[in-house]
């Protein structure tokens, strides 16, 4: 096939779109219904890939759409950042896709047509969000993902899953409605134009409080991005189906929120107003605060999405603090994170799912011992925390290692130490489920110090565990996705080069 | 034919509504009916058409003219007004026959349609002429035959709200008589046009004020302007679901449009705004009201009460534009008069249909529909989605424009509470989502089916309606630019 | 000052007694009576704005040179019909409330509709 970049952007986000209505009328064959969304997964990619290539050969591609009102386009625009996301999510959305047919049908969930068509819409919403050309078109994909993820949220139809997409929609649409499409009309009014620019848009004399108070309502406007106190969504959302959680936490929901989070830094602000800026600071330790307490919060939980969601909120502050510094390494950092974390969280949920599916268990405390049985999904688990926590050799390593930089370069000594200790945190609460995973019984060793014979009734549980040996792995679909996911953590320790040159360019795109 | 437009458009129908009559099968009354208003659709893009191009037409009747005969002056807010209520009409026809089928006495069909078209008559004649005291008798024709058409409901409230609406319009036509005979006192003319070069020289005198507060405090009446607004919720929620469809839509627009008529062109803007102090009040009750019609429309669980509710609300909306009194306010209340019409409408369409299929239209009722009758449902969701404001509807058009005239002036805190009672509106619409689509339909309702053709093709009319002229906003915001402009005396 | 305005003293008086009664009054019929004493209290401030002192009725003669201004007649006789009918309909109105209700006062039918509403809630709960 022979087509032209701009038509190829076009279709990478009309095909997830249409993917639906196909994912619909197929609805009763199961078979065929999943095979339609891998297929358009598999075009989507193929799209994306090919506007990479037109990307780093230095083509410019955009697209207007139409005029909603004079001056206000919908119009798509292709940047490094922007690539950089659209290529994450189209190949989770693969990936995850993959999982989710395991996943679904092992657990017999309801409804799966719906689930896959509105699955394909919010990848539809991502995509274009990320090729957006201007905030308004931005803000349209913005909300369309909203909408679109909220019945994958109730998908369970229960009245928790209502209360918990009360939570959500509520959170998510009146931070979107008041805070930021408040920014958006007042940035139209101060700067004449919603087009993202690299240096931004303001006139260099802008009123500074101003565009210091648009960034505060940019920040709370994207609820996507949970920084607190806008966070209650995000552990609320886990009531969801596990590929919803995988694909919320890691693909499109939050990251599409980091990511406007970035853009706006990057495009609107421009990082030497943003350096200036008397908010700045006020929002980098919201953020940091953030960072600090969701860790300690994730440290307390039981329950491994729970305990997920909160990770996942403090390593988007990491993601937000990256932006605020307004340095080229801050920048770099964020978009690599967006990406590094990317892969490790939604290994992390692929395995919290799988452990559903397979062991039917949802609580850390019950977990001890099962490495024996899942071996594979347990070492996933492993490599997929140290790249949370930034160990070598993950991919997570080089992301951090850009946000140290980029708070040495600003002196923000107390955000580094949050940094650094929130990674300590991240040790704490992650390291442990697949270290006694593993190793049960020296966990009961230390707990029946007291008790000389440790064979005697307080043993017994360990000894029921260690009678459950046989491997008892996830559904094949679902752990070629685990397996997947864990080999990108290790690979992109060793081959970041390309996402690094991407984010990068982000900085230094021609004109 | 052409120069008798501006007439015809009020006397097609008026002379229509007796031959009805004649018709003895309500089925022919029906497509007699649909074909008159369809009819006056037609002549109201005519006339938009050569307004558009050609400036203001007027019409003497009976060759009388202008400040002694009744002038019928059709500019650009009229003509765009004419056209929403023309639309709106033959749109809503469309699902008649079938909705009053269930609803309304077999013997009443053909009266129905006699006082549905009476009612259009009265509404296109309050937009069309440009005479003070046929505004009054326009006014009560439209009145009169809403009283009867809403009386003719099938729950005995429906009376009662009837008669609480008749006497609250009465009082308030009463007062617009009023004003209009204190203004004829001063000026000797009726004629709108005339007025409004007469008032300023007498602008000062108490008998002015007086006749502008009658008539204001007239208007509000008709238009439920918290805390006018005691008799809608019950009139809207009891009166058969045709006739609140297409009231939602038109009937509190004509009194907007008089309002603005009446403040801009006949007292002119710097009485209307600066001598009395309407700014801070209408902003104030507007807002008030937004807040008020919202949270009570949380608590309903008659789903047409909800939505009555909803109306004031948006109400409010359009009054806060006015308020603004800037060109930009005022065509972010025309667009939203447009975009209200359209959403409404739809959302009350589809109301109609669920009472055709099942009775009633309380919560309960609406458990599980979202399976028996999805495509009714998504329209209400997509209509729903439009009165929040989400960007590709009509509503984000209006409320684009809204905020950004209040920013214009700096009143970033009334943008703020404006974007604030979008999530109140988030809150009352989700309570039909949820049961709609995540409980199991009740046992009584389990064999219901999906709406008609007949109510499918007018709602999904005015939903598609709702996405295009979101998306192409050409038509609707240069019409409502180009009369807020005129009315500001701008030349676009 | 007060003599000279003597009829809208009386128009404002009407007005004021008709709207009292539309208020206080719970008793449908009595509300319309009121609602007929407002609304002539207009007809007669618009027949009475147009009496020219020492003017005749206007007709067209040649020993006439004054004449009260007929316009406001005109007027009020459209606006006389209106009222009528407005009356005939509330009236008619009545007559079917009646017949639902079994009242005409507006204590009791909205205690009847409260009723329903609670028999309602009852139903529910049982």
């Amino acid at each position: 096939m022979n087509l032209s970049l701009e038509l190829m952007l076009q279709l990478s986000i009309i095909v997830p779109l249409s993917a639906t209505l196909v994912i619909v009328a197929t609805g009763d064959k199961p078979n065929l219904r999943e095979g339609v969304t891998i297929t358009s997964c598999l075009i989507l990619i193929y799209l994306v890939v090919n506007l990479y290539q037109g990307l780093s050969l230095g083509a410019t591609i955009s697209v207007f759409w139409w005029e909603l009102l004079p001056g206000l386009t919908v119009s798509f625009a292709i940047e490094p950042l922007g690539m950089l996301f659209a290529l994450i999510a189209s190949f989770l959305w693969l990936v995850t896709s993959c999982y989710a047919i395991g996943y679904m049908r092992c657990h017999q969930e309801k409804n799966q047509t719906r689930f896959y068509s509105y699955f394909a819409i919010a990848i539809g919403a991502v995509i274009g969000l990320a090729f957006s050309a201007n905030l308004f078109t931005l803000f349209i994909f913005y909300e369309l993902l909203t909408l679109s993820t909220y019945p994958l949220v109730t998908h369970a139809g229960t009245e928790n899953a209502k209360q918990a997409g009360r939570t959500y929609l509520g959170i998510l649409l009146s931070t979107s409605i008041v805070f930021f499409l408040l920014a958006i009309v007042s940035t139209w009014f101060v700067a004449g134009t919603l087009d993202f620019k690299l240096g931004g848009i303001f006139y260099a004399d802008v009123d500074k409080v101003m565009a210091g108070t648009l960034l505060v309502l940019f920040i709370f406007g994207i609820g996507k991005a949970a920084i607190m106190p806008f966070h209650r969504w995000l552990p609320a959302a886990m009531v969801a189906p596990t590929p919803v959680s995988a694909l919320l936490h890691a693909v499109a929901v939050v990251k599409a929120g980091v990511f406007i989070i970035v853009k706006i830094c990057v495009f609107i602000f421009g990082l030497d107003l943003l350096s200036v800026l008397p908010t700045t600071q006020f929002l980098l330790y919201l953020a940091a605060a953030s960072v600090l307490l969701a860790s300690l919060v994730a440290m307390r939980q039981d329950n491994l999405k729970a305990r997920l969601a909160y990770s996942t909120v403090s390593q988007l502050g990491y993601i937000t603090i990256g932006a605020l510094l307004a340095t080229s390494s801050g920048i770099i950092g964020s978009s690599m994170h967006i990406a590094m974390h990317a892969f490790g969280k939604i290994t992390l949920f692929f395995c919290a799912g799988a452990i559903l599916v397979s062991l039917g268990k949802a609580k850390i405390s019950e977990m001890r011992g099962i490495g024996r049985q899942m071996p594979l999904t347990m070492l996933a688990f492993f490599i997929a925390s140290l790249s949370i926590i930034g160990v070598p050799p993950t991919g997570g390593t080089w992301s951090k290692w850009f946000l140290m930089m980029a708070t040495l370069e600003t002196e923000q000594w107390l955000l580094m130490v949050v940094l650094m200790f929130s990674s300590l945190v991240n040790v704490a609460y992650l390291l442990p489920i697949p270290f006694y995973a593993f190793f049960p019984v020296l966990l009961s060793n230390r707990e029946s110090n007291k008790a000389p014979n440790q064979y005697s009734s307080k043993a017994a549980p360990v000894g029921n565990i260690l009678t459950g040996r046989q491997i008892k792995e996830a559904p094949l679909p679902s752990l070629i996705a685990i397996v997947i996911t864990t080999l990108g953590c290790l690979t992109l320790f060793i081959y970041p080069q390309p996402l690094f040159d991407l984010a990068s360019a982000v900085l230094s795109i021609r004109e | 034919m052409i120069s008798h437009l501006p007439v015809l458009q009020v006397i097609v129908p008026l002379m229509a509504a007796p031959i009805c009559l004649i018709f003895k099968r309500a089925q022919l009354v029906w497509l007699f009916s649909l074909l008159v208003s369809g009819l006056t659709f037609l002549i109201s893009i005519l006339l938009l058409q050569q307004v558009m191009t050609s400036g203001v037409l007027s019409y003497e009747l009976g060759g009388w003219q202008a400040p002694w005969g009744i002038e019928y002056r059709i500019d650009k807010l009229n003509a765009f007004l004419l056209l929403i209520i023309s639309a709106i009409s033959t749109i809503v026809l469309f699902a008649a026959q079938t909705s009053i089928e269930k609803e309304i006495d077999k013997n009443k069909h053909t009266l129905f349609y006699v006082l549905y078209l009476l009612s259009l008559t009265g509404m296109l004649g309050i937009v069309a002429t440009g005479d003070a005291f046929n505004v009054f008798v326009f006014l009560e024709i439209s009145s009169l035959s809403s009283y009867a058409l809403i009386a003719m409901g099938k729950n005995k409230r429906a009376l009662w709200a009837s008669y609480q609406y008749l006497i609250m319009g009465t009082i308030g036509a009463t007062f617009i008589l009023i004003g209009v005979g204190l203004m004829y006192q001063m000026t000797g003319t009726l004629n709108m046009q005339d007025l409004s070069q007469r008032l300023p020289e007498v602008a000062q005198t108490r008998t002015v004020f007086t006749a502008f507060a009658f008539v204001i405090v007239g208007v509000c009446l008709k238009l439920a302007l918290f805390p006018l607004h005691h008799w809608l919720p019950n009139a809207y929620a009891y009166a058969p679901s045709i006739v609140t469809a297409f009231f939602a839509a038109t009937a509190t627009k004509v009194a907007i449009y008089l309002l603005i008529r009446l403040t801009f062109s006949v007292f002119g803007l710097s009485f209307s705004f600066t001598t009395i102090p309407l700014q801070s009040l209408f902003m104030a009750l507007g807002l008030i009201g937004i807040f008020i019609a919202s949270i009570s429309a949380i608590y309903q669980n008659n789903i047409k009460h909800l939505f009555a509710y909803s109306s004031i609300a948006q109400i409010g909306y359009m009054i806060v534009g006015f308020s603004i009194s800037t060109v930009t306010g005022l065509t972010a209340t025309l667009l939203h008069v447009f975009n209200h019409a359209l959403m409404k409408c739809a959302i009350f369409l589809a109301l109609a249909a669920v009472m055709y299929r099942l009775d009633d239209v309380q919560l309960n009722n609406f458990h599980g529909l979202g399976r028996q009758m999805p495509l009714t449902m998504a329209a209400i969701v997509v209509a729903g989605l439009s009165l929040i404001g989400m960007p590709l509807t009509v509503g984000f058009v209006s409320k684009w424009y809204l905020l950004s005239a209040l920013l214009e002036q700096g009143w970033w805190p009334v943008a703020v509470l404006i974007l604030l009672a979008a999530i109140l509106t988030v809150v009352y619409l989700w309570r039909i989502i949820e049961v709609a689509y995540f409980k199991q339909p009740l046992v009584d309702n389990a064999a219901v089916k999906e709406a008609p053709i007949l109510f499918l093709v007018p709602i999904w009319t005015l939903t598609i309606a709702n996405i295009y002229f979101g998306i192409d906003t050409r038509l609707s915001v240069q019409v409502a630019q180009a009369a807020a402009q005129s009315l500001f005396g701008l030349t676009p | 000052m007060l003599i000279g305005l003597f009829n809208n003293w009386i128009v404002v008086i009407l007005m004021m007694i008709g709207l009292y009664i539309v208020i206080a009054h719970g008793n449908l019929i009595k509300k319309i009576v009121g609602l007929t004493l407002f609304q002539t209290s207009v007809f007669i401030f618009y027949i009475s704005m147009a009496k020219v002192v020492g003017g005749t009725a206007p007709i067209l003669a040649d020993d006439i040179i004054q004449y009260s201004n007929p316009l406001p007649h005109a007027l009020i006789l459209t606006a006389i019909v209106v009222g009528i009918a407005t009356i005939a309909l509330a009236l008619s109105l009545v007559i079917r409330i009646k017949a639902a209700y079994g009242s005409i006062e507006e204590e009791e039918i909205q205690r009847q509709d409260n009723q329903i509403q609670a028999d309602k809630k009852e139903r529910k709960q049982a």
